[in-house]
Parts: structure tokens; sequence; C-alpha cells
């Protein structure tokens, strides 16, 4: 069984800076990725609130750069590499990754968050056929095309003035007759001709034919009646939920499913530890996921310590 | 051993449909980060199983006309072609592992 000093399953923000912080402190680090490197930020257009970059960058870069980092100090990041278990074995953990068994000292939880699902019909059957969970990757490939947007949030308005750049028309479709995102963006919203509002509105079904969408069906939320429109595309940002499944049974969450941590990042278990999108922290950005990732490995970093020096 | 052929729309009927062997067919481009990360794992069954199929690319904002007419909405999305019919689609990033339990059918 391969040892590993510091465990981090997840390689986002918290993940990567994380790993970072305990290369550089010369711990065997290993950085397990069910998918691809980067996080939800890959999946973001353009970041302008990570402080460094006066003009912004993509998300892609900024993920890029923050793996590049993190193997510039002898992290190793695998990706395709999904935890299938954690479990406590004496003071260590067992961590089981793609049929294979570490033995980690310690492990950080960086899990983060996945988009929610509307769980209408049509949804999963054109995922990729239309159906997208991310503007920035396919929306190019809906030039002229009519879009729909389903959210009202910073994310959902945010993807929707940059789908405008290729589509004909974007609906944003909004269960509410007012926006929750910022008030800035929500000004750059209204002013867009090639958006249209359904206020009022949330998606009872997409679909498809010839296998892509074709349509969605809209149920009014107010007084008004059902409605259908033809669209080609729809891209769904309705929140994310965290991806806490490893743990469920070993640590303590709050009441929607988050990691409960301390300042330092420590669960309720000894041990193990957690950064970012999956823990109760308020502020869900790339900077604070970076600075948890942080604390986390700086506590992480002290057990290992203790544990080598004990025995 | 073989080397990744890049498929324009001009070529794509001679290229893809006429080709004797199956083509696996990549669709992406150049600001799609998952479709990097399939960039070496495509290289890998190309240089394994390059006698089997013909792994070729082609850059769907160069080429629009062949991604839209294959209704290629995500990329990375690969189709397999056999004979000058569509006979696979997968859609989104994959480990090798997975992507050679998907081609079995052509490369086994």
């Amino acid at each position: 069984m391969e040892n590993i000093d510091i465990a981090i399953i997840g390689a986002g923000p918290a993940g990567l800076t994380a790993a970072l912080y305990a290369s550089r402190a010369r711990a065997k680090t290993v950085v397990f990725e069910q998918g691809i490197p980067g996080g939800q930020i890959v999946t973001t257009d353009w970041i302008e609130n990570y402080p460094g970059f006066p003009k912004g960058l993509s998300g892609q870069e900024l993920g890029d750069l923050m793996l590049a980092q993190a193997e510039e100090y002898g992290a190793e990041v695998r990706p395709f590499t999904p935890v299938e278990k954690i479990e406590g074995a004496g003071l260590d953990f067992i961590v089981t990754a793609d049929g294979e068994q570490y033995l980690a000292k310690t492990v950080i939880l960086a899990t983060g968050a996945v988009p929610r699902k509307l769980n209408v019909p049509g949804e999963t059957e054109f995922t990729g056929r239309g159906v997208s969970w991310c503007a920035t990757c396919d929306g190019a490939l809906f030039k002229d095309k009519i879009v729909a947007v389903v959210g009202g949030g910073d994310a959902a308005i945010e993807e929707a003035l940059f789908l405008t750049k290729f589509v004909e028309k974007v609906y944003v479709i909004h269960r509410r007759d007012e926006l929750r995102a910022t008030k800035c963006i929500q000004e750059r919203c209204f002013d867009n001709p090639k958006i249209e509002m359904k206020w009022s509105r949330v998606v009872s079904e997409i679909k498809g034919e010839d296998n892509k969408v074709v349509g969605v069906g809209l149920a009014a939320t107010n007084d008004d009646e059902d409605e259908y429109v033809l669209v080609d595309g729809v891209f769904i940002f309705v929140g994310i939920d965290p991806a806490n499944e490893l743990v469920k049974n070993m640590v303590d969450f709050d009441e929607i499913g988050y990691l409960k941590i301390d300042h330092d990042g420590r669960t309720s278990w000894p041990g193990l530890f957690a950064a970012g999108d999956i823990t109760d922290s308020e502020l869900k950005q790339v900077i604070t996921a970076a600075a948890k990732g942080a604390s986390a490995a700086f506590e992480a970093l002290k057990m290992v310590d203790e544990k080598v020096c004990s025995i | 051993m073989s080397d990744i052929v890049q498929v324009t729309d001009a070529e794509f009927d001679s290229a893809v449909l006429g080709s004797d062997k199956p083509v696996l067919l990549d669709f992406w481009a150049p600001w799609c980060g998952p479709c990097r990360m399939m960039e070496p794992v495509l290289q890998e069954i190309a240089d394994e199983h390059g006698d089997k199929v013909v792994v070729s690319k082609l850059n769907v904002d160069e080429n629009p006309t062949t991604a839209q007419k294959f209704d290629v909405l995500s990329i990375p999305t690969l189709l397999v072609f056999a004979d000058g019919q569509v006979v696979k689609k997968l859609v989104g990033a994959m480990p090798k592992k997975k992507l050679i339990e998907e081609l079995a059918a052509w490369i086994g």
C-alpha cells in the first residue's frame, strides 16, 4: 500500500492550494481528482475578483496556473482517479481511489460542490445534446441559435450575457419576479437586447427530437398560463450542492449538507480536514477556497509532524 | 504507431466517410480545457490501435459545417464512423480506460 502524508481529495482551488502548501513543506502530497483538475472555475468564462490579475483571466487559465504551481513543488495530481472510500485506520486513513488503496496520515477533503439538477424529464437524456451546465464550454456551438438559461443568480446571468456573444436570443427563465444577481450584473442583463426575461416560470420538461433539444415546457409560478418555447439549448444554473457522499457517516454537517469546520479547517474527525465549497463557510469564492486550502494544509502538516515525531 | 490526422470541412467526406478503416473523430477547440486533457489519451489510442482505427481531430471553430451537421453541442465529442455512418457518439472527456472500453468493438 502506498503511503501518503497528506491525501487531498479534489483538485479545485482549495485542493490545489492545499497541495502547494503541503508539497512546499516537503510532505508526500497526492491530489485525487475524479475528472479534470481546476474545479468549478474551469467552467467559468472570466474571473475578475481573484487578486493579482487586474484585467481578470479565464477560469481555465487560473486552474492551469494553480495546477502548475502545485506540481512545481512536487505535489502529485492524479486526474480521472475517483476516490471511492475513506476509512479511519487507527489514527490514519485508508483511501481507496480507482480500486487502489493508500495509507494516508491526514486527509484534506476539497471535493467542492456540483451543479444542482432541475430533475425534469429530458434533462439527463439530452445532456451534451443541448442541455449544458457550462456556457463557456458549449456556448460557441450554439451560434445563431436560441437558448434558454435557467436561474436568477450571478452565475446564471453572467452565463446568459456570455451566451449573447454567440446566440440569436437568450430566454432567462426564473422562478421569481426579480433576480438574485448582483445589481451591476442585473443592469448589464436588462440592457442587453438579445436577452428576454421569462419571469415567474419554472422548467417542467425538456423536449427533444432526433437526439437533440427542440424546446422547453414552462410552468407558471403565478396565475399566467403555462407555455412552450422553442429552443436549441438549455443552460442550467440553479445553484450547487455539496459533494459530501464520501464522508457522510464520518463527520458533522450543517442542515443543508455542508461540512462543519473550525477556523483552521478541522472537521469533527481528527486528521480529516476540509476546505472550499464543501464547507459551511459563508462566502464561496476562489479566494476563500484557496485561503481555506492553505489553512487546512498548515494544520495537516502539524499533525503529520506530530505523528512522525511520536513514532 | 500513427499520427492524429487533422480533418477540415473540405476533407471530411474523403477522409472520414470514405475511409477503409473505422475513424475516431474528436471534435475540439483550442479554448476547451477538457479537450486538451483528451489529447494525450487520443495520441495513445493512435499509437496502440492505429492499425485498426484512424484517430482524427476536427477544430469546431474552423470547421463549423461538420460540427453542425452531426449536432455536436458540447465538446469534446467523439464520433466513431464506420462505412460512412456514425456508429457511436461519446460526449465529454473520459480516461483512457473508459475510452478503450467504449471502443472495444473496433479495437478489441
